[in-house]
């Protein structure tokens, strides 16, 4: 349900804009260089205004949206509000019947929670051509190789049909292994690359195997006890009637989990097991391995510092996102009952990763691996909100997604700056670098503001809610295992939380005055030319929405508002 | 409504230094004159726009006023809210006069001149945010923010240990706010929990609640001062799995914390000596003359208001006596008056000396507050208004004491660069017999000195003087040791005098000018007006801080 359209599929564009640049520039000689750049520069930033346009046209339908799922949720005569809900969020939509016999449609649309995503790749796609202008090895590859990586995680966060999702993030994967391992730093690059390639697909398979249980468990609750809602579904447009009751489709998924496919009694034989609550950690965690969910978070930072600036800036500023919003909606979404049984036992390892990947990020000498760990921290809070389930937690999440993907990307591109000139990374060895790139040293206090909560900047707007989210959750909450009853716990598990806060101060202050301020060692680095406008342009791209966001978040938060109240509605509804 | 270039005044007031800020930075390095013309100008101009603020507050109506409510962030009830009463009337007036003196004073200043007016300008936004806000969100927002600009003015162009003072500055100051942090978020949380019906009940009693729509999280400070300490009676029992008393005293230990750290409260005191030392002239003025207020404005505009009941409520030691959150907080008050004035006087670094003097000084207002959260608490707790007469004086003398030590401690720090400026060393012990080369410096020395110590006539008498009678039938033992401190006070006001000024002269300056510019007794001046003013007709100020004094104790 939509009230404003563009006359071409922006969708289908922005998705398939890249893969065909990216084919274009393999067929230019490697020479033409600044050919390569242009055609990679214009593509992303296409690409970019595309998906502000997306964006902002989104946010024009907000409030009708949320109008909409007001009355779904007031009315008590719909037989399935969590499905319309998600599905009259959804705009710009395209389907095309792809594979019928297997149910798989070439179906994108984007809602309130996707649609920050879109915009955030956009900014970190044409900030990762800018930072890489300079990348002189065999360019070609390189900018064809990027455009394919943001090809297939903008495809992630469009797509409505899991097996969509699934074919763009292995989509994702290939190009990040070959960019890592070719332009990465040469010390680490190839067991990174390997490393990281290997545990995100293990992850992906994991879920990939649950997603078609899902699949073949919806079909068979659809041929049976499902067949009448299947047929009104149908009957009054809410699926497609070319659909089978055998598909991929997210909405005919989440059809059947609100009418209970997931949740029956005595799966595998077992009384007390539902489908949901054996496969929801599955999927959960299979996604949340690219999410960086402790402790499988392990590929991360070694991820972070081999590859070449670039692709750190995609990777922990888009890559994880990609995770954490898979597994929102493959398992959050599709296992609502699921989640309220694992979430809130997961909800320690994202304090795991909050507390712990701070006191390590403190402990770091290589300034690329800092911000690496400090990426493994605040993910843990995009995992953290998801345990709220409540409005507030998660719409926070939903912010510190996008807030953290702008900030990391940002200090990633510092770094790559100054690693440009410096040729080195290590902290101690650095000093006084705010005299030779005063705009990086600025840019770089706001993004280590934003990291550190300052409010005034996006990661207040983020962390608040979660954090609020979290005592608001504390006296629904309890965990029951073997005969002991935990509850109450989600308010000392935030009191915890909020000491990363104190620790990412520290070291974020630490890094600040030990690289940007301090004595510059003259002799060490006799040349530090000053900085490029495509560098500029980078800061300025990345940085701005930080401050946007920090003084104005009602630019932001009522779409993801939105965006959540539908996951809700299937979490209220199990 | 008043509006200047189009936004509310009191939205103007915050934002403006920011743009001012920005727009400096924008300016070319060089000559600096552009930089250091440009933001007086702005501070100024700013500053006019605060006193008009201060003039056009009508201390006669009830209420807050030049208020001003926007949506901000509605999922979670947090608006722009701002609005002023008299006591952040007078806090508003403070800044906006110190900030353009401090930039002047900081034309100084020859190292990255635009940057640090700049972030003169910037911590301006981060105080006025504070004072003005009226939402709980928007309130730490500012008090966060302020703190950035001073880390940076401490680390960039302080004194030979900035970097181990302004680090201590930051992490001490978040360390305190992060219980700050997390209490906020469980108040404003909380109220969602009290049932529509006692919400309803609660809107009759309080107009001001008319606005707040039951079972929704709220961060505004009018709302929650009339649902947050209901919350006991209308949830009872247990939140969170633990009984309400223990989450309220939990919460109240947790803003109480972060305020005692600002004011600074004894024993939280320790990072003020090395911050204000360390920090450049302008940081200094700022630091103590309105950030330190901060503190004591939070105690009056939330502590007491929501923990009226936790103030008074007796805690048992050791099972032999029995002591309330307010006695304590009169006996940490003490304590700074006492010790903060023997440890001025065991310095031998002039702005140490200073910066242990606000200790002694703040310790009165905090005497003063001690006084207004018993008897607001008790008036709560059990409706007695036995000696709401005394707290009504003593709150009034803190509140003063507020401002008059921002004029007086400002105007010590300008002093005490002033002669560093000319010296290049901090140490007294290097100083003496200045009177010959200085006497107009001598002069002014004395005078902002005698105003520092409470001589009548002066400002610092006519504050110290309302909080000590107010003081005396609520905590008499204390106040005593209290009064026997001033004595101390006046020990090293006088050997701060008799080192700088009288003595040998140190032939060692014997070719230096030590005069003071009149650039300086231009930033100077108006602080001294105020000293005299207020110290002879204190009634130019009183009315705006009484009206409002009285109605927040609800007398």
């Amino acid at each position: 349900m939509i009230v404003q359209e563009f006359v071409f599929p922006v969708l289908s564009v922005i998705v398939l804009l890249p893969v065909v640049a990216g084919v274009i520039i393999l067929f230019i000689p490697g020479d033409r260089r600044d050919l390569i750049r242009g055609i990679a520069i214009t593509a992303a930033a296409a690409v970019l205004a595309l998906s502000l346009a997306v964006y902002l046209g989104y946010n024009n339908q907000v409030s009708a949206v949320m109008q909409n799922q007001d009355m779904l949720l007031a009315a008590d005569d719909i037989e399935s509000p969590g499905t319309l809900m998600f599905q009259s969020g959804l705009a710009f939509e395209e389907r095309i019947p792809w594979v019928q016999s297997l149910g798989i449609s070439y179906h994108l649309a984007v809602d309130g929670l996707s649609a920050p995503m879109v915009l955030l790749t956009g900014m970190v796609a044409v900030a990762g051509v800018l930072i890489s202008w300079t990348i002189e090895d065999r360019t070609r590859e390189f900018m064809a190789f990027f455009l394919l990586l943001v090809a297939g995680v903008y495809g992630v966060f469009v797509a409505v049909d899991m097996f969509v999702l699934f074919f763009f993030y292995e989509l994702a994967i290939f190009p990040m292994y070959l960019l890592i391992a070719t332009w990465g730093w040469v010390k680490l690059r190839e067991y990174a690359a390997m490393k990281l390639t290997l545990y995100i697909l293990v992850g992906s398979v994991v879920a990939l195997v649950g997603v078609i249980a899902m699949v073949i468990t919806a079909d068979q609750f659809f041929q049976n006890e499902g067949a009448q809602v299947f047929q009104n579904a149908v009957a009054s447009g809410l699926l497609p009637s070319d659909l089978s009751t055998f598909n991929f489709s997210i909405t005919s998924l989440t059809l059947a989990a609100e009418h209970g496919a997931f949740d029956a009694a005595g799966y595998a034989g077992v009384e007390a097991l539902t489908f949901a609550k054996l496969w929801f950690p599955f999927v959960f965690i299979g996604f949340g391995v690219l999410a960086g969910v402790f402790p499988f978070h392990n590929w991360s930072p070694d991820g972070h510092v081999a590859a070449p600036t670039a692709v750190s800036m995609i990777h922990a500023g888009v890559l994880m996102k990609v995770g954490a919003y898979a597994a929102l909606r493959a398992s959050v979404q599709l296992m609502p009952e699921g989640a309220q049984v694992h979430l809130p036992w997961i909800v320690f390892l994202t304090l795991i990763n909050v507390v712990y990947g701070a006191f390590i990020a403190f402990r770091q000498r290589d300034f690329k691996y800092v911000i690496g760990f400090s990426s493994v921290s605040h993910m843990g809070l995009v995992s953290m909100g998801w345990a709220t389930m409540n409005l507030i937690g998660m719409t926070g999440a939903g912010i510190q997604m996008f807030s953290h993907g702008a900030m990391t990307a940002l200090f990633f591109g510092c770094v790559g700056i100054v690693y440009d000139r410096a040729h080195t990374r290590d902290i101690p060895s650095l000093g006084g670098f705010a005299k030779k790139l005063p705009w990086v040293a600025l840019a770089f206090i706001v993004g280590g503001l934003t990291s550190m909560g300052m409010p005034g900047l996006s990661g207040f707007i983020a962390e608040y809610p979660i954090f609020v989210g979290m005592w608001d959750a504390s006296p629904q909450i309890a965990l029951t295992a073997g005969g002991v009853t935990l509850s109450d716990y989600y308010a000392v598990i935030v009191v915890i939380a909020a000491l990363g806060i104190v620790i990412t101060a520290a070291y974020v202050l630490r890094v600040v005055g030990q690289v940007f301020f301090g004595e510059f060692n003259a002799q060490r680095y006799p040349d530090i030319p000053a900085i490029t406008m495509p560098e500029r342009v980078v800061l300025i791209l990345l940085g701005a929405p930080l401050l946007i966001l920090g003084v104005y978040p009602a630019i932001m938060a009522p779409m993801i508002e939105s965006g959540v109240r539908s996951v809700l509605a299937m979490l209220g509804g199990a | 409504m008043t509006t200047i270039l189009g936004i509310d005044a009191l939205s103007f007031l915050v934002v403006a230094p920011a743009v001012a800020a920005a727009i400096m930075l924008l300016l070319p390095r060089s000559p600096k004159f552009i930089g250091r013309w440009a933001a007086l100008l702005l501070s100024l101009g700013i500053g006019a726009v605060a006193v008009y603020v201060f003039l056009q507050y009508d201390s006669a109506l009830m209420g807050y006023q030049f208020e001003s409510k926007v949506p901000w962030f509605e999922l979670l009830g947090a608006s722009w809210h701002v609005g002023i009463d008299g006591v952040s009337a007078v806090m508003v007036l403070l800044t906006g006069i110190l900030t353009p003196l401090a930039v002047l004073i900081s034309w100084e200043i020859e190292d990255r001149v635009n940057i640090h007016m700049a972030l003169i300008l910037f911590f301006q936004t981060g105080l006025m945010g504070v004072f003005v806000a009226l939402d709980l969100m928007i309130f730490f927002l500012f008090w966060e923010l302020s703190l950035v600009p001073m880390y940076f003015l401490i680390n960039q162009w302080g004194g030979p240990n900035r970097e181990y003072a302004s680090v201590k500055f930051m992490i001490y100051s978040l360390g305190g706010s992060l219980g700050f942090l997390l209490a906020t978020q469980l108040v404003g949380w909380s109220v969602s929990q009290i049932p529509a019906d006692a919400v309803l009940a609660l809107q009759e009693s309080t107009p001001a609640l008319a606005g707040y729509a039951a079972g929704r999280p709220t961060f505004d400070i009018v709302y929650l001062t009339a649902l947050w300490p209901a919350l006991a009676d209308t949830i009872g029992g247990l939140f969170l799995g633990i009984d309400i008393a223990t989450v309220k005293g939990l919460a109240f230990v947790a803003f109480f914390l972060a305020f005692a750290i600002k004011v600074p409260v004894w024993p939280f005191h320790t990072w003020l000596p090395d911050a204000h030392s360390e920090a450049p002239t302008a940081g200094s003025m700022l630091l103590a003359g309105v950030m330190l207020k901060l503190g004591a404005y939070g105690f009056l505009r939330l502590v007491i208001p929501f923990f009226p009941d936790v103030w008074v409520a007796p805690i048992n030691v050791l099972g032999v006596f029995e002591v309330n959150a307010a006695g304590i907080f009169a006996f940490l008050a003490m304590l700074g008056v006492v010790l903060g004035a023997f440890a001025a006087f065991g310095q031998n670094d002039i702005k140490r000396l200073v910066a242990y003097s606000s200790v002694n000084h703040m310790g009165f207002v905090v005497m003063g507050l001690a006084v207004t959260a018993l008897v607001y608490g008790e008036m709560f707790v059990n409706g007695s208004s036995a000696m709401m007469q005394d707290a009504i004086l003593a709150t009034n003398g803190a509140v003063l004491q507020m401002f008059n030590h921002g004029l007086s401690s400002a105007g010590m720090f300008l002093l005490a660069g002033a002669i560093y400026h000319k010296t290049h060393t901090r140490d007294m012990r290097e100083y003496g017999g200045f009177w010959v080369k200085a006497p107009i410096y001598g002069g002014i020395f004395i005078f902002t000195s005698m105003a520092s110590l409470g001589l009548p006539g002066l400002n610092g008498f006519v504050s110290e003087f309302l909080v000590v009678r107010g003081a005396w039938p609520v905590f008499t033992a204390l106040t005593l040791l209290a009064m026997i401190g001033l004595l101390f006070t006046g020990s090293y006001i006088l050997k701060g005098i008799r080192a700088v000024l009288h003595g040998p002269f140190n032939m060692k300056w014997r070719d230096y000018d030590l005069e003071i510019e009149a650039r300086e007794v231009i930033a100077i001046a108006p602080l001294m007006a105020l000293m005299l003013l207020t110290g002879i007709v204190p009634n130019w100020i009183m009315p705006v801080i009484n009206d409002s004094v009285i109605r927040i104790l609800g007398g």
